[in-house]
């Protein structure tokens, strides 16, 4: 299985990667997956106005799986939170050309993005 | 120094050169069929054949009688567990083999259980990944007919303790097997001294080339018979029917003169370069933990977990250095590795896990680079880890709760 040059790339020079500051505002963070599956994601947001301005991510996972998240958070720079919803699994399928084996890396992404949201709400909320 | 680099000679090896030599005339021009009686074409073959016994032989202080061709060590596996269960029924159908063993092992005990034609003990292994001479002696039932424990692990390299497990066998009247493919050529290997009945080894582990294997059938105290899986011709004393791959057995005649000529010098050689390796990686990253036996293991095989860096991800990033991983990602199946997680290792540490097998065309300067390397890869990815980052704020991984989907 030899890996699809996008997915090299997101590797070698990742997106975004790193963490915000904990005390900082505006920020949403969702963490996904499980140690023993062999697969944790970190995605967080910077919030203003109802729009990101900022993403970062950390993962432990495969190349798929840390392609996967670098491009979300490449996506979701720039987009409002209702946009940032939509943002589907397969999208990141078709960009990354992830195989069968991959697609769960994609899931967990899509999974770490509606975590961060939520988390970016609920924070908002009890402000 | 060539990239990309091969260091997974666990899983192959490349021919020895001198071996491909001894075998090319037995393409195109003493290319007959050693079955052949009656003409100087197949006297050729069927000389070369009995020379490549001998050989063979030779580094298992067998005798060339006992010597049988297969196509591999997973046809030898086959042939010596279905063959000993088929022509034992009358005795019993009870087998015990172990948690650890290689697939064509234990795929090949389960088919026979589903089929309702033997019943399995699956004994566990220590925490290094050794069977205990005394389960097996435990185990043992006045309906068992085999027990079948391997001589060194292809994971994680532990040698088990085969001539305490061959005393018992002899003691109890079963017949022991051992599947010896990563072992043979490389430690000593003595089936008198060890008490071994049958085992199995193939030539493409040992520099030999791909596509043929031994079974190595007892014929003195006790006479071992197995009952064919091969049939149409009575080849191999009608243990093994099919045309003999002359070619390939001159060569793995070939490659165990070899190993049996240098083994001293090449385990001497390959234990400096692997306990470089080890020390150096352990050295240098923290959190680095040792699959297998600390000492009693093969000389070229190193198994290390990186904690919160993934397996699939390292060799990623090591793209020009052939290695392997216990990783789920990296398995066909999305399951870790089987014989790390026996060893208690904890799913997350065999996520985190890999494995080096060092060999005879390894140099110096292709450790060097492997080790610059992996420090630079493994550091790079605990950067992007949230574990990592997580530990070292000194959260407790283990009281985390993770929403797994």
């Amino acid at each position: 299985m030899a890996y699809s040059d996008k997915v090299v790339d997101h590797f070698n020079n990742p997106r975004n990667m790193g963490s915000f500051k904990k005390d900082e505002n505006g920020v949403g963070t969702g963490m996904v997956g499980a140690p023993e599956c062999g697969d944790v994601m970190k995605l967080q947001i910077k919030v203003q106005d109802d729009t990101i301005v900022d993403a970062k991510f950390k993962t432990f996972g495969c190349g798929s799986a840390i392609a996967s998240s670098s491009l979300a958070t490449e996506w979701l720079k720039g987009k409002t939170l209702e946009e940032a919803q939509k943002i589907k699994n397969t999208d990141i399928v078709q960009e990354l050309n992830l195989p069968p084996v991959k697609i769960h890396c994609s899931v967990l992404a899509e999974d770490a993005i509606k975590a961060a949201l939520a988390d970016y709400q609920k924070k908002s909320e009890t402000k | 120094m060539k990239l990309p680099i091969f260091l997974d000679n666990h899983s192959t090896t490349p021919m020895d050169p001198r071996v491909l030599e001894a075998m090319l005339p037995y393409f195109t021009e003493k290319f007959g069929n050693a079955a052949s009686r009656n003409h100087a074409f197949g006297w050729a073959a069927e000389e070369a054949v009995d020379a490549a016994r001998k050989q063979i032989a030779k580094l298992i202080k067998a005798d060339a009688k006992e010597i049988v061709f297969t196509s591999g060590a997973t046809e030898s596996d086959n042939l010596a567990i279905k063959g000993v269960l088929e022509m034992y029924k009358e005795k019993g159908t009870h087998i015990i083999t172990a948690v650890t063993e290689h697939r064509a092992v234990l795929d090949t005990a389960k088919a026979l259980e589903a089929k309702g034609l033997a019943t399995v003990t699956l004994l566990p292994v220590d925490k290094q990944g050794m069977v205990s001479p005394e389960d097996v002696r435990n185990a043992i039932t006045d309906k068992t007919v085999l027990i079948s424990v391997m001589l060194a692990n292809n994971e994680i390299g532990t040698i088990n303790p085969i001539k305490e497990i061959g005393k018992i066998a002899k003691e109890k009247g079963v017949l022991f097997h051992c599947d010896a493919t990563q072992g043979v050529g490389k430690i000593p290997v003595d089936v008198q001294d060890m008490g071994i009945d049958l085992m199995s080894f193939s030539a493409h582990k040992i520099y030999g080339p791909k596509g043929i294997g031994v079974l190595y059938v007892r014929k003195k105290n006790p006479r071992v018979r197995i009952a064919a899986q091969m049939d149409g011709g009575g080849h191999e004393r009608g243990m093994r029917s099919g045309t003999l791959a002359v070619p390939l057995i001159v060569g793995f005649g070939k490659a165990c003169e070899i190993c049996g000529e240098e083994m001293a010098a090449e385990t001497a050689r390959l234990t400096k370069m692997r306990d470089r390796l080890q020390s150096a990686i352990m050295g240098a990253l923290e959190e680095t933990y040792l699959n297998g036996h600390p000492t009693n293991r093969l000389p070229g095989n190193l198994n290390i977990s990186f904690a919160y860096v993934e397996g699939e991800s390292l060799l990623m990033g090591m793209k020009d250095i052939a290695l392997s991983s216990g990783s789920a990602c990296t398995s066909a199946t999305l399951e870790p590795s089987y014989v790390l997680r026996a060893l208690g290792v904890g799913t997350e540490l065999a996520h985190s896990s890999i494995r080096f097998g060092l060999g005879r065309f390894n140099t110096d300067e292709e450790i060097d680079y492997t080790i610059k390397k992996v420090i630079e890869v493994v550091t790079k990815l605990r950067e992007m880890s949230p574990l990592y980052e997580m530990a070292k704020d000194g959260v407790d991984l283990k009281t985390v709760q993770w929403a797994a989907h």
